[in-house]
């Protein structure tokens, strides 16, 4: 599959916004501000944070609601008969009707409040799978991310069901025209990402869904790339279950959702049994609450679902058009300038195409000196396998050097990039 | 130090020109190594004489610290017994852990000495002892008498889980 490899000799072109040089008047620098921890600097370099495809900075306004929560409202939440309880609760129910409101959900129980992406997809391989039979297939991608990839392992060897995959096209696409063959009557699942966290695809996740439906195939989406960074509901990906976190988002650690149809979510078993999810319970057995809540056993994190809306409140306030717009300026403008450099860049040359972030190799420099070398210069980027080993096998090399952007990022900030992926070539002699 | 320095000075010219860099033609103990955390491997080979290292080769796929650090290994233990290098591996693997660790001055630790300067960089601590973690397997089972186990940074040879 060495195809997927190669260089970018002619750079996708894209218009650099009015963000060129950080000044970007619609969603560049503005609001820069509001990342407390951008004001940083590294060595006395200014931070140049290039890593937001493993956790996006916090703006002070999610600072401050979780601050706050814990200053003023903090107890646990259904269930308590006092004030401070009641309020919990209230910012808890909260943060499930804005996010259901964020992603066009027609009803907040629709939204399943977890601890991350990966607890809700595990949720989902866990929840479904007790509804499948022996023999029946799950259909996922070469380009998952452990998330998505794991919990069906797990969940194949105690059900015995059988695990195809979507191989990629030369440009780093999922090959469409296996889909016919891959996807059949057995299929009773289809796992994918929205956008690969290694490649930046942007998966049509509509298509597929609608394929995986005429052949009726549950569809579960992993979104943690694409939530708070494209324009998109949950009705118009076709998606029957979709997974998410808050911190990639803009939002504290520690919350994540799995957003659902009443038809899938019906169809789930509770992964975890504890306080919170029961209806009635004897010494023997247990019945279940409603959904959503009898999928959210123990104490969720209250202040993270407290602080959470703030987030998505920004994103809003600038919309996620103009969010877009500018990550795919940035996007573009990284890969012209990756390109320049001699860079193997991984994934669809289009920026239009791909999320915000961008893989890349250098022969002569491994991913992690590369990573180290770019910090002294105060440039943080992610090194290693990102989670996707399958992926990075098929690419032909151990680890890749990734950059990834936000709403924050600067024209600036990609040419600190290009100047310490220099000096870390310099060091080695290059 | 820093970093770039500390590259300049150690870890580049053993990264361009490793000491037993080439694979011996009869190793008599050979011992893998692994860092799942980025795919870096290594293998390490050994010759003997009595309890002695006759030869020695550290054979890597890696980062420019892990080559270094097996570079310098090499240096360190040809002509020495299981025994010296059994505490210069040991003591090294403290040091990049405990603050007030110390490399035996008797076994000459030299380049190593400097290497240690990478414990200032938590995320590369493993880099820098997955060959020494492989090498200790090496001695352990060529002291049993069995082959050597495959081994992790994620797990080092007395069970222990080491984070780094």
């Amino acid at each position: 599959m060495n195809e997927t490899r190669r260089s970018l000799s002619a750079p996708a072109g894209c218009e650099p916004c009015a963000a060129q040089h950080g000044e970007c008047d619609r969603c560049g620098a503005p609001l820069r501000d509001r990342f407390p921890a951008l004001r940083r600097t590294i060595g006395g370099r200014p931070l140049v944070y290039l890593d937001s495809a493993a956790t996006t900075q916090r703006p002070a306004a999610v600072i401050a609601a979780e601050a706050r929560f814990h200053r003023e409202h903090n107890a646990n939440v259904h269930r308590g008969m006092h004030t401070l309880a009641a309020e919990a609760t209230d910012l808890y129910e909260g943060c499930r009707k804005r996010v259901a409101r964020f992603l066009g959900v027609r009803r907040p129980e629709q939204v399943v409040i977890t601890s991350g992406t990966t607890a809700a997809l595990n949720l989902a391989a866990r929840g479904l799978a007790p509804s499948l039979r022996p023999g029946d297939e799950i259909l996922l991608t070469v380009m998952e991310h452990h998330a998505n990839l794991v919990p069906w392992q797990m969940v194949a060897r105690e059900h015995g069901l059988v695990l195809r995959h979507l191989p990629l096209t030369g440009d780093g696409e999922l090959d469409l025209a296996r889909l016919p063959d891959l996807l059949t009557g057995r299929t009773r699942v289809v796992a994918l990402t929205h956008v690969s966290n290694v490649l930046g695809t942007v998966n049509p996740v509509a298509e597929i869904a609608a394929a995986a439906h005429r052949v009726g195939a549950l569809v579960v989406v992993d979104a943690a790339q694409s939530v708070g960074h494209f324009p998109l509901t949950f009705g118009e990906l076709g998606a029957d279950l979709l997974a998410f976190s808050a911190h990639k988002c803009y939002g504290p650690f520690g919350l994540g959702f799995l957003v659902g149809s009443e038809e899938a979510l019906t169809r789930l078993e509770p992964a975890w049994g504890g306080g919170e999810m029961i209806e009635t319970v004897t010494l023997e057995s247990a019945t279940w609450t409603e959904i959503p809540w009898r999928f959210e056993a123990g104490t969720p994190n209250v202040a993270a679902a407290a602080a959470f809306p703030a987030a998505l409140d920004l994103l809003d306030e600038v919309t996620l058009e103009q969010v877009r717009t500018h990550e795919v300026a940035v996007t573009g403008y990284a890969l012209e300038k990756l390109a320049a450099l001699g860079l193997t860049l991984y994934g669809p040359c289009d920026p239009e195409r791909r999320g915000g972030l961008v893989a890349f190799h250098d022969p002569a420099v491994h991913p992690h000196d590369m990573a180290q070398l770019l910090d002294a210069r105060g440039v943080a980027v992610r090194a290693g396998h990102h989670c996707a080993q399958p992926l990075h096998r098929l690419l032909g090399v151990p680890a890749t050097t990734r950059a990834s952007f936000a709403v924050h990022t600067t024209h600036d900030e990609i040419d600190a990039l290009v100047d310490a992926i220099g000096y870390a070539r310099g060091v080695f002699g290059g | 130090m820093e970093m770039d320095a500390l590259y300049r000075e150690v870890i580049l010219d053993h990264h361009r020109h490793p000491h037993g860099g080439e694979p011996l033609p009869d190793p008599e103990t050979e011992a893998a190594g692994k860092n799942p955390s980025c795919g870096d491997e290594v293998t390490l080979q050994l010759r003997w004489d009595g309890d002695r290292i006759a030869d020695v080769a550290v054979l890597t796929e890696g980062c420019a610290i892990s080559r270094a650090s097996g570079s310098i290994l090499a240096d360190l233990v040809r002509s020495r017994t299981r025994e010296q290098a059994r505490r210069l591996a040991e003591a090294f693997r403290r040091v990049m852990h405990e603050p007030d660790g110390e490399l035996p001055d008797d076994l000459e630790p030299g380049d190593l000495e400097v290497l240690t300067g990478v414990r200032q960089f938590p995320a590369r601590v493993k880099c820098a002892l997955l060959p020494w973690i492989t090498l200790l397997e090496a001695l352990l089972a060529a002291e049993q008498d069995r082959a050597p186990a495959a081994v992790s940074t994620e797990e080092t040879t007395d069970g222990e889980a080491d984070r780094g």
